[in-house]
């Protein structure tokens, strides 16, 4: 299994010489990905625009996002920053996709959120037809999801939780896989939050980056991993569970994080 | 940290004992609304695992229990007449009045305080605490004063709970015809005295028998009477016993604040899996080892330890709510499995709950798995069987030497398919469908130990398409595609050619394809033939309301189904693919695939192979391991034709399991190389 680690687009206060030299260490480190999320009503950078960035300052690296908000934008609006964003990095590029949790978004971004999962296929099946070189990742879960992700993409990209959801998750793509009679299997990417610096400030970010979920920010804040065993069992968990990609996302925008990161993982 | 408990049960009762324990400065008050002795419900069933968890958690609670336990390691299920018993499963049960008793007595001895006749209406009425536990129920009181985003929706039979002086030693589950459907009990003994029976029966034969209507004394009667022989002359005995529906208790979240869900008030099973009070108690664990982690000295403290909770039971108890639904379901259906013979209605309701494998019932019970694998193989004076996935088929007068099919490398396999196969040149998938089966190795397949089966297909509205390795229903650049055919002018999915609306020339020639196809497959030596009416393909789309306006819509594939009925071999099996069920709103439904399923076997398939699906693109799949053998099972049962099954089976446990229970005849496997 490769583990990548997020880029602190979504914490407030990153700069843009905070991101570049984050991805920069990232390159050298020990990670496969430098991978980002997509919020629109939020203290955040823009995903493209900050893999954009890391494309600028890294070689080696995989770009992704995971995920970003497909319907948030045009089909053709999205697949020309997926392509540029290729371009950029010379094809390191993946681009994971999903209908996202939040509402207020499509609102900010005048997208009807009812029709979310036909437009996310639309985008899909057009990014398919026009360009077949991007890695495509769809996360979601529900049956739809599984199923949209087994037509177009090559794999799928978990939500995050526990070793447990992640392998439940993995069998209900395996099967969609084959009920599509798609060769071979999906690839499979997880994710985690962490924090080893300052556990109380990183928690508290995902209080608040959740908070549109009510008390389930609660439960996402208290899976932060926040130790080098939390994050080192976490790690086994996913591997076991046959996860091809395992994504680390900073909950706190230090550029120690990093460095702290790798030594753990190394 | 002072504690509120509403609700008397195991779970408030546990909770308390098991806090106090780990910290005898907590001030824990219980409110129950009835008196210490009132209760409802008679016994209570543990597994052995449960016991272990209670031995850990508090063994003065544990030895006090299984001092009272009656303990049987049987079930038994009369059935036609018959009483087949398995063994190996390893039950404990105790009254629940004697349960409740143990555990307010271990409650008052660790200082816990027990308000009995306080009824709680209003939660304001409860004093300040720190942590408020909502143990009070199904219909829980607290829950419904706070967002907890409760969903309740009725599952299985009705059913009532009734007790009896007659001491049983198994587990048994009794079926009895009656003019208006199958009514079962499920009884079991609980103490030296004294043995639980459930009746229940699906809504309409409740009605119909006039259940609905009976007073107390009647039903009591009229049970007594239909379950005579189990109850070999004791009677039934009434506790405020009601015919009611179980309700399936949901919450998307298990607490709010400083109020936390436990038990039923947080997820009910069913009665039919027997685990309500098992829950209960684990939960009362987990909530109380949370605070051993998390600590309990502020709010925050006390919020981690909630979220601890319902992170650590929520993943067990959605596994126990399928589970429960599955078992649920069983038994509202049960009456369409009357058609099987004894021991495999036994297989098929001991593994109704996806708990318990062919593997696990070896394991528990190897005789009794030993004769059902003799049965399955139609050979009860032998010693031995093989398992039932090697177990020989013969459909007409092809022999399938064993039960696996594979598309692709025929080694191990019964039966091996062909990739689809158009029948056209327009009816491909992709550029590299093949068309016609003139060029496929059937030689190799048989050298290989193998039958040999051809799959015809016409696309339909999902051709012209890029090939699978770079996703489905991708179509074609338009100078590279194909013209399409459908039911209707309607295109399959997102960018998607519009087909055109098959007319009468078309359907001609389609079908005489399909009939030139298979009287090919019988040259080039195919042993069966598979017509492909699923999953959006040129004949499922005649099949689906979303895209057949028409009111016939087996006219044409019935039409082709003849015409390749005349031009193969009449002694050779004749195989449907067919989408069940559309699963999206407003088409077809599995009652449309049974009737379809039925139809088709009338006109001369030997088998239906069971798909979902994919009628159009944006559906609502429930995948996950297993995800046919459900519908399979309906279509073999309430269709009364076998069955081939995929729906992502990964172990040859899973499959033997399928087989043995009778829901499929035949297993696709998905092996990973």
């Amino acid at each position: 299994m490769k583990v990548g680690i997020g880029l602190p687009n979504t914490t407030p206060d990153a700069t843009g010489r905070l991101l570049a030299e984050w991805a920069r260490r990232a390159d050298d480190g020990p990670f496969s990905t430098v991978a980002v999320l997509d919020r629109l009503v939020y203290d955040s950078v823009e995903p493209f625009a900050a893999l954009a960035a890391a494309a600028a300052v890294t070689e080696r690296v995989r770009l992704a996002t995971n995920i970003a908000i497909g319907p948030l934008r045009s089909a053709a609006m999205l697949a020309k920053q997926a392509d540029s964003v290729a371009r950029l990095s010379d094809g390191r590029f993946t681009l994971g996709l999903g209908v996202g949790a939040r509402r207020d978004d499509y609102t900010a971004a005048e997208a009807d959120h009812h029709t979310r999962g036909e437009r996310l296929s639309a985008q899909l099946a057009h990014l398919r037809t026009e360009n077949t070189d991007i890695e495509l990742l769809v996360g979601g879960s529900s049956g739809a999801a599984f199923a949209r992700m087994a037509r177009y993409a090559d794999g799928f990209a978990h939500g995050g939780g526990p070793p447990r959801a992640f392998a439940s998750a993995a069998t209900r793509a395996r099967a969609a896989w084959h009920d599509l009679g798609r060769p071979g299997r999906p690839k499979l990417w997880g994710q985690g939050y962490f924090a080893l610096g300052d556990p109380d400030r990183g928690s508290a970010y995902l209080r608040d980056y959740y908070a549109f979920t009510g008390p389930f920010a609660e439960t996402i804040a208290a899976a932060n991993l926040t130790s080098a065993r939390a994050i080192k069992d976490f790690v086994r968990g996913y591997a076991a569970e046959g996860c091809d990609e395992l994504i680390l996302f900073p909950t706190v925008a230090d550029l120690d994080e990093v460095d702290r990161l790798a030594e753990v993982l190394a | 940290m002072k504690v509120c408990v509403l609700g008397a049960g195991p779970a408030g009762l546990y909770l308390s004992i098991l806090l106090k324990r780990a910290d005898p400065a907590h001030e824990i008050e219980i409110f129950e609304r009835n008196a210490p002795g009132a209760t409802f419900g008679w016994g209570v069933v543990f597994s052995e695992e449960t016991l272990g968890e209670l031995r850990d958690a508090d063994y003065a609670t544990f030895l006090r229990i299984t001092d009272t336990f009656a303990r049987w390691d049987a079930i038994d299920i009369r059935y036609r007449g018959e009483v087949l018993r398995s063994r190996g499963h390893g039950f404990s049960a105790i009254a629940r009045k004697k349960l409740l008793a143990i555990l307010q007595e271990r409650c008052r001895e660790l200082g816990v305080v027990l308000r009995f006749e306080t009824s709680i209406e209003d939660p304001a009425e409860l004093p300040e605490a720190d942590l408020v536990v909502a143990s009070d129920g199904v219909n829980s009181v607290l829950r419904r004063s706070r967002d907890f985003g409760t969903r309740s929706t009725p599952q299985g039979c009705k059913y009532i709970w009734y007790g009896t002086d007659l001491v049983l030693d198994a587990f048994r589950f009794s079926f009895a015809e009656t003019e208006h459907g199958l009514i079962q009990t499920h009884s079991y003994p609980f103490d030296e005295h004294t043995s639980t029976v459930i009746v229940e029966c699906p809504e309409p034969t409740w009605r119909a028998a006039g259940l609905d209507r009976m007073s107390d004394e009647e039903s009591i009667a009229f049970c007594e009477d239909l379950f005579a022989r189990d109850l070999e002359g004791h009677s039934l005995l009434s506790n405020k016993s009601a015919w009611l529906s179980f309700p399936r208790i949901r919450n998307r979240r298990w607490s709010d604040g400083n109020v936390v869900l436990l038990g039923d008030s947080a997820h009910t099973a069913h009665f039919s899996i027997g685990s309500g009070t098992k829950l209960a108690m684990e939960d009362a664990v987990s909530l109380a080892n949370a605070f051993v982690r998390h600590g309990h000295h502020d709010r925050a403290a006390i919020r981690a330890a909630l979220v601890h909770y319902e992170l650590e039971r929520r993943p067990m108890v959605d596994r126990f709510q399928q589970a429960a639904a599955d078992s649920a379901g069983y038994f509202e259906r049960v009456r369409h499995h009357t058609g099987l013979p004894p021991r495999q209605f036994a297989v098929n309701l001991l593994t109704r709950s996806g708990r318990i494998s062919h593997a696990n019932l070896a394991l528990r019970d190897p005789e009794f798995v030993r004769r059902a694998d003799l049965d399955f193989a139609g050979e009860p004076d032998r010693l031995f069987a093989p398992p039932p996935f090697l177990t020989p088929l013969q459909l007409g007068k092809a022999l399938i030497p064993n039960r696996l099919v594979v598309t692709g490398d025929p080694r191990g396999a019964g039966l091996v398919r062909t990739a689809p196969i158009a029948v056209s040149e327009d009816g491909r998938i992709t550029p590299e469908t093949q068309v016609g089966v003139a060029s496929y190795p059937v030689d190799a397949v048989h050298e290989a130990g193998a039958l040999a089966m051809a799959c015809l297909t016409h696309a339909g509205r999902r051709g012209a398409t890029r090939p699978a390795r770079f996703g489905v229903d991708v179509p074609l650049p338009p100078d590279e595609a194909w013209p399409l055919l459908s039911a209707s002018a309607v295109s399959y999915g997102p960018l998607s050619q519009v087909p055109k609306a098959a007319d009468e020339a078309d359907l001609k020639r389609i079908r005489d394809h399909f009939a030139s196809a298979a009287a090919e497959a019988a040259t080039a030596g195919f042993d069966l033939l598979e017509l492909d009416f699923a999953q959006g393909r040129l004949l499922a789309s005649f099949l689906s309301p979303l895209t057949n306006p028409a009111e016939d819509r087996l006219r044409f594939p019935l039409e082709v189904l003849s015409a390749c009925r005349e031009a193969w071999p009449e002694e050779r099996p004749l195989v449907v693919r067919l989408t069940v069920t559309d699963w999206a709103p407003r088409g077809a439904t599995i009652e449309d695939g049974v009737a379809y399923a039925r139809a088709f076997a009338e006109a001369g398939a030997s088998m239906i192979h069971v798909e979902a699906g994919q009628t159009v693109a944006e559906t609502r799949p429930v995948y996950r391991r297993g995800f046919l053998t459900a519908l399979s099972d309906r279509i073999r049962a309430e269709a009364a034709v076998p069955t081939l099954v995929g729906g992502h089976l990964t172990s040859t446990d899973e499959v033997n399991t399928v087989l043995a229970a009778g829901r499929a005849d035949l297993c696709l496997l998905d092996v990973e190389a």
